[in-house]
């Protein structure tokens, strides 16, 4: 049993970006490193990684400023953190209860401090 | 703009194309895929004007490449998968003998890639690995700054850290608006960059369509059993891989291996969902 579809390569690309976020890197409101640089760093094709950067924008978790470049939205985490939340519950957590079941873990194992 | 139109060609009595067409829009890293001997470099040399087609044409922002017209013969440049290097010479003075053929050459790119690629521009051939000799020609080519780069094979004989620069590299250069094309069967060298992949075999073009199309299309699922309706399966240490039509519309990681064994083996049902 798969825990995580493999997804593309633009989404790994952008949830990879959304983590950086989150850790303040960068910050909302600060630029983000160019659709260039990005690509160059990880070798991989500058249009993969535009698209990555439209979906972030279509999220309107970053925006274009015209001649300047990409921008951290101000309330970037919170949407981050929205879809994030939307997809643990939809996708992530299916997988969980049904593993949990198999391996007969009950709900109180969830909350036990360690 | 590379466009081939109606393009037959043979070797003498070998059949190698026959009324293939393709056209590469500028600025994308074309893979060209395709077992040995279905014509990948021939491709790669009729559009440089290296290999004239029986029929049809292959023209070059307009330019019939077999004309070798300068001012087509200066926007594409040819790297071969082997090439014969004077033993006494060196990568600078290779190059210098290039640049005068081509306007667009940039001494500056040329030591700036060397350098990324941890060659030194004044040592000789003969005391280069064949390896550094690559990476020397890769620099040469490159630093020419066509707007055509044709690559046949061009990760044969990297090292395991030049692959990732080259990839980096390339990811640049093709953000600059050139038209790159690779020909090659290390797949994995190239994966994640080559977008659009095209897929040849004897007298057809297979595939010819960009990644986003792909994982639309055709959908890659880990880690399962093997699916009876897949269009290639294999087994993995994690379980099967099987290609299968995308009916969800969840787009899912390519991979280029599986990709191109799904596109060989069921060549109707792959002309079928993408037309």
């Amino acid at each position: 049993m798969e825990f995580r579809k493999q997804k593309s390569i633009y989404q790994q690309i952008a949830d990879r970006l959304m983590d950086q976020i989150l850790a303040g890197m960068p910050a909302e409101d600060e630029r983000m490193q160019s659709v260039r640089d990005v690509a160059a760093s990880m070798g991989v094709n500058p249009n993969t990684v535009m698209r990555s950067f439209d979906y972030l924008q279509s999220e309107e978790i970053i925006n274009i400023r015209r001649g300047v470049g990409y921008f951290v939205s101000p309330d970037a985490k919170t949407k981050i953190l929205a879809l994030q939340r939307r997809e643990f519950l939809e996708e992530e957590l299916p997988v969980i209860r049904q593993k949990m079941k198999t391996l007969g873990i009950g709900i109180e194992e969830l909350t036990k401090e360690d | 703009m590379i466009e081939i139109r109606n393009l037959d060609f043979s070797y003498k009595k070998t059949p190698v194309f026959s009324d293939i067409n393709l056209s590469f829009p500028q600025g994308a890293i074309y893979g060209l895929l395709g077992e040995n001997g279905v014509g990948k470099t021939t491709l790669l040399k009729i559009i440089c004007g290296l290999q004239r087609p029986l029929k049809g044409t292959c023209t070059v922002d307009g330019m019939t490449s077999h004309d070798r017209l300068p001012e087509m013969l200066q926007r594409v440049v040819f790297l071969p998968d082997e090439v014969t290097l004077p033993d006494n010479s060196t990568p600078q003075r290779y190059v210098s003998e290039l640049a005068p053929f081509y306007p667009t050459f940039s001494q500056g790119a040329f030591l700036h890639l060397m350098q990324e690629l941890e060659v030194e521009p004044e040592r000789k051939f003969r005391e280069m690995s064949f390896g550094q000799q690559k990476k020397s020609l890769i620099a040469a080519t490159l630093s020419l700054g066509t707007d055509y780069v044709l690559l046949d094979e061009p990760t044969n004989g990297l090292d395991i850290p030049s692959k990732a620069q080259f990839r980096s590299i390339l990811s640049k250069i093709a953000d600059e608006g050139k038209t790159i094309i690779i020909s090659t069967h290390q797949v994995k060298d190239v994966e994640n960059l080559i977008d659009p992949i095209v897929i040849l075999s004897h007298n057809a073009v297979l595939l010819d369509a960009s990644v986003q199309k792909i994982t639309e299309k055709l959908y890659f699922e880990y880690g399962g059993e093997a699916r009876e309706d897949a269009l290639y399966s294999e087994l993995m240490p994690a379980g099967y891989m099987n290609v299968i039509p995308n009916t969800t519309g969840d787009e899912s990681q390519l991979n280029i291996e599986a990709l191109f064994n799904a596109v060989l083996r069921n060549k109707n049902r792959i002309n079928e969902l993408f037309k």
